[in-house]
């Protein structure tokens, strides 16, 4: 396979500059996820009553020295007055005795570990990632349950509450085992965690489960009991069989989960051909100056390929067709990936080489990964009369119907039906990451200022009261604002329109990461269905 | 080879840990079969389980068991041995067992009881060397009672000198003495110790050698009256007068030394009528003039760098003597190619003064990359008590020359995982990575000298180890037998190779 030349020079201003750029954004990043990783206001009362932090449990779970692919890191940043860092759960994927496992995680130091709307739909997507790659789950429960004075939107809807423990019997009916370790406590519809799961495990003195605390059991019996008597691990483990494994403490839990997987006789099921992992010739660290500062200059996305991949090895498909979009073959960590990566605007061609490259990592069960970096697709009279929504059509059926793992990675814009046809969230990557230089909306915030106001003015002029150009630039600010807000990668992240956004020059061992996650559940063949010709 | 006069079939191996297991081999290897002897404590020991049979003699301490005559020749008796090897240490120099396994109709593997007995009381031996034409250190020639004639000889032998007793050994009742003041307090303490070690205050007066090295020589003698020599060893690198490395050849020993220490040793063994596996320890100054020491009329625990060094099966040859075979090799047959370094390991804690330690090796790994061998008494998951001696095991490393065996040294001993009983493996590394020592520069106070306080460094704190050995047996390693945790390496073929090669990376943060 060819190895990419690189033309960057690190002496250029212009490369030094984005430097200075990327840095900065990489630091706001790392600060931020810093403070979220930090917990709530509960940390030091957590260490009082000799429990361990949700994070510690984690690390202890973890195989040592393997990586953990965090996932949601950020979710609820900004929201909740910030009374919510990482919405109070950590989910991710993570080496158990070698097997790869979903992980999830109450961070009791967040109101004591109850679910805001962003853990519920966060936990959902745990268990998302787990029935998508077939990943056993480890449910570390240490939660009051839900967040009562936000109970209408954690409740009553399809993809709320409930959803877990409707998930937890489909992935358990699926062999994708669920374990659950009992922390803390496990109270009302919390008690479906460990009572809906295939192995539970109860700490002693510390884990409690039942449907009505004592508040409850006294209200409505007058029956006077503690926690410990009415749901403890000895009642569970001893008398009830709600639990399965009777823990002394957090660490011994956590051993006897690591115990568990040991016995689970997992494969992974993917068949794919593997190489030796080989790095990329060129440091990943100089995405930092190849990416231009303004996301609207364009540059060659080759150089960024070149930093993710095997050896820096392409082997590029339709090189000289329609340029703005760049597609190859290549290998991640020794596994074979299809890479489609924008390089300009979308035209029909454009569409048509990545549909037919498309179809054909589908048919021969290569992974894909999307590198978004678009404007959208092209528009205008003459485009449109050539058919350009029928080949856009084409790939994003391609993209929907495509059975093999795919992997998005926002790198630039994510805008419009190019956000579609490059795989964006509604076509179910099996993970979707974005770097901190990026934005998403329906359009860019520019055009979005300039339709309405379009529309706007062509009111006013129907009603004979034309504006100013001081009145359209007001009108136009809080649009431009509120696309600048809403478009900020955190704000995304925040509300899980990603799993995360990370630092550019951990891109491949993210892919990597993710990869070899994906390829834990089997690859079904490809059923195209009917493409618009 | 000429027949044996008398056949042995079956050996008891009267000792335990790595030299058990050493002779046990040795057996085999030729057919023989084996019968261990255990204390209570060692029921589940690595020599009970390596030999052919086992017999159970008695409570752990020594003194009820491995030490006790009767019950040694009895298991012998009910098991049908026909040929007692003691080992090293225990009864290996005892005299008297020696000459109830003859008369209870079995072989001794080992000397006869009159060249044990000769070398025994360390008076004697040095008067029966100097008849010899062995040089001796200078000092007083007969077992001193009176103090008063002790001090008296102090001026002819000259200062700074050393009081020892006459049946001492492992450094008891022995006394530095620089100047003729700190001589009587000296004395009196020496025969206080000697009294209470060995119920015998009998002591002498030695020249103290400045800077000397420890230099002994291996000699073997057969039942028709040959004696050879394998060269030297150095064994200067000693903690209170127990070696803790040893080396084959002595850097400082050339063909022309060596063949006058060699004339020398075997000229001292020839004066006993020595048979089997003997040693030949001297002292060796800086001018180069060597003196007599000591005999040991045993196998000694070093004696796997002279078999690096010389091709040669110590114990095997042993077992050929005791049947009455002639020595295979004559003297000019004999020559030294490469380098052996042998280093022990201690369950002792540096830190702590070097106080035994005990405990139970959740991990015990040696190295075994080329030009490695382990002699070990320990395997993982057995345990340590405080019944015995406690050396655990020894690492020998061999190069064709002192500074490949030096390098394979350091590495094997970095390498090796030995958790669960703390022991002395980061000094044996200090030690080994040592300037002076890679240098050659050694002599017997190398440690006080360049050691004073023990490790330069601490060793580990003990939550520390607890928690590594906690996580070994629990299977969380990173390498080895981790079972399902280590199921991949990231190298071809591995389906899961970026959770093995990214390291414990956790994002940006």
């Amino acid at each position: 396979m060819e190895r990419l030349s690189t033309h960057i020079d690190p002496a250029d201003p212009e490369f030094a500059a984005n430097d200075v750029v990327m840095r900065d954004l990489v630091a706001t990043l790392r600060d931020k996820t810093r403070t979220a990783r930090a917990g709530g206001h509960g940390v030091a009362r957590q260490h009082e009553l000799g429990k361990l932090l949700a994070r510690e449990r984690v690390e202890l779970l973890l195989d040592p020295g393997t990586p953990f692919l965090e996932v949601g890191g950020l979710a609820a940043d900004g929201m909740y007055d910030g009374g919510a860092p990482a919405a109070g759960i950590i989910t991710g994927v993570g080496l158990v005795h070698g097997v790869e496992c979903v992980i999830v995680a109450n961070d009791a130091s967040v109101k004591g570990g109850t679910y805001f709307p962003m853990t519920v739909k966060k936990h959902l997507r745990a268990q998302e990632i787990a029935l998508e790659n077939h990943l056993p789950c480890i449910y570390l429960v240490d939660s009051g349950g839900a967040f009562l004075p936000m109970q209408d939107q954690v409740f009553p809807d399809r993809d709320h509450f409930g959803r877990i423990f409707y998930n937890q019997a489909r992935l358990s009916a699926l062999n994708i085992p669920q374990i659950a370790v009992v922390l803390g406590s496990c109270t009302a519809g919390g008690a479906y965690v460990p009572a809906m799961s295939d192995e539970t495990i109860i700490v002693k003195g510390q884990g409690t489960i039942f449907l009505g605390g004592p508040p409850l059991v006294k209200a409505a019996t007058g029956e006077v009991v503690t926690a410990e008597d009415l749901g403890g691990a000895d009642v569970h483990a001893r008398h009830s069989g709600v639990a399965d494994h009777y823990a002394v403490d957090d660490r011994d839990a956590i051993a006897k989960a690591r115990a568990i997987v040991e016995t689970l006789n997992r494969e992974k099921a993917a068949r794919v051909t593997l190489t030796t992992p080989e790095e990329p010739v060129y440091d990943p660290e100089e995405i930092y100056g190849i990416v231009p500062r303004d996301t609207r200059i364009p540059y060659d996305v080759r150089e960024v390929i070149a930093r993710i991949v095997d050896g820096s090895r392409f082997a590029e498909f339709k090189k000289l067709y329609a340029t703005t979009i760049v597609t190859g073959f290549a290998r991640i960590f020794g596994f074979p990936v299809g890479i489609v990566a924008n390089n300009g605007v979308l035209f029909s061609e454009s569409a048509l080489k990545a549909a037919h490259f498309i179809e054909m990592c589908s048919l021969r069960k290569i992974p894909l990964v999307f590198l978004q970096n678009i404007t959208g697709f092209m528009v205008g009279r003459e485009y449109e009369r050539r058919g350009i929504a029928k080949d856009g059509a084409k790939m994003v059926h391609a993209v929907a119907t495509a059975n093999v793992p795919k992997l998005t990675v926002v790198i630039g814009g994510s805008f419009g039906a190019g956000n579609y046809g490059m795989c964006g969230r509604a076509y179910q990557p099996r993970f979707m990451w974005s770097w901190p230089n990026s934005r998403i909306s329906v359009m860019g915030g520019e055009q979005a200022a300039d339709v309405l106001a379009t529309v706007k003015e062509d009111q006013l002029v129907r009603r004979g009261t034309p504006w100013t150009p001081d009145e359209r630039e007001a009108f136009r600010k809080p649009i431009l604002d509120k696309y600048e807000t809403e478009g900020n990668p955190y704000y995304a992240t925040a509300r899980l329109w990603d799993d995360g956004v990370i630092d550019p020059a951990d891109t491949r061992t993210v892919l990597g990461l993710s990869l070899s996650a994906s390829l834990s559940a089997p690859i079904e063949e490809w059923r195209p269905g009917v493409f618009r010709m | 080879m000429t027949g044996p006069d008398r056949q042995i079939t079956k050996v008891l191996v009267a000792n335990r840990g790595e030299i058990a297991l050493r002779v046990i081999e040795a057996c085999a290897a030729r057919g023989i079969a084996t019968v261990a002897v255990y204390s209570e404590a060692d029921a589940t020991a690595a020599h009970v389980r390596a030999a052919d049979e086992a017999v159970l003699i008695g409570p752990p301490a020594a003194t009820e068991s491995y030490l006790v005559t009767d019950r040694v020749l009895d298991a012998a008796r009910r098991t049908g041995a026909d040929a007692i090897h003691p080992g090293y240490g225990f009864l290996s120099e005892n005299a008297e067992f020696a000459e109830a396994v003859g008369a209870a109709g079995l072989t001794w593997i080992g000397p006869g009881a009159d060249a044990i007995r000769a070398m025994g009381t360390k008076i004697a031996a040095r008067e029966r060397m100097m008849a010899a034409g062995v040089p001796v250190v200078p000092g007083t020639h007969a077992a001193g009672q009176d103090l008063d004639v002790i001090a008296a000889a102090a001026d002819e032998v000259g200062f700074p000198l050393l009081v020892k007793a006459s049946a001492g050994g492992g450094g008891k009742g022995m006394r530095a003495v620089h100047e003729p003041s700190e001589l009587r307090p000296a004395l009196e303490a020496a025969r206080r110790e000697a009294l209470g070690a060995f119920g015998d205050g009998a002591l002498y007066l030695e020249r103290l050698l400045i800077r000397p090295r420890h230099i002994e020589v291996q000699v073997f003698g057969d039942r028709h009256g040959n004696v050879v020599h394998f060269g030297e060893r150095e064994c200067s690198i000693q903690r209170r007068h127990q070696k803790v490395v040893e080396e084959a050849p002595s850097p400082v020993v050339g063909p022309e030394l060596r063949a006058r220490m060699g004339a020398a040793a075997v000229a001292a063994a020839k004066a006993v009528d020595y048979v089997g596996a003997g040693t030949v320890e001297f002292m060796l100054d800086a001018s180069g003039d060597f003196y007599f020491l000591e005999m040991n009329t045993r196998l000694q625990v070093e004696h796997p760098v002279t078999e690096e060094v010389y091709g040669v099966d110590l114990v095997g040859l042993q077992l050929d003597v005791a049947m009455g075979r002639p020595l295979p090799m004559r003297q000019e047959d004999i020559a030294p190619r490469g380098h052996a370094i042998e280093v022990r390991l201690y369950a002792e804690d540096p830190a702590r003064g070097f106080l035994p330690a005990t405990g139970t090796l959740t991990r015990y790994r040696p190295s075994r990359a080329p030009g490695i061998r382990h002699d070990g008494g320990y395997a993982e998951g057995d345990t340590v008590a405080v019944h015995y001696d406690p050396m655990l095991a020894k690492l020998i490393a061999k190069g064709e020359d002192r500074g490949q065996a030096i390098g394979r040294l350091v590495r094997a001993l970095d390498a090796w995982e030995v958790h669960g009983v703390i022991t002395n493996l980061p000094f044996l590394l200090a030690v080994a990575r040592h300037p002076e020592y890679v240098a050659g520069n050694l002599h017997t106070g190398f440690i006080p000298e360049h050691f004073p306080d023990g490790l330069p460094e601490p060793a580990p704190s003990r939550d520390a180890l607890i928690a590594a050995a906690l996580a070994d047996a629990m299977g969380l390693g990173t390498s080895g037998a981790g079972g399902a945790a280590v199921a991949g390496d990231g190298t071809r073929g591995d389906a899961s190779a970026p959770w093995h090669l990214v390291g414990p990376w956790r994002g940006c943060a």
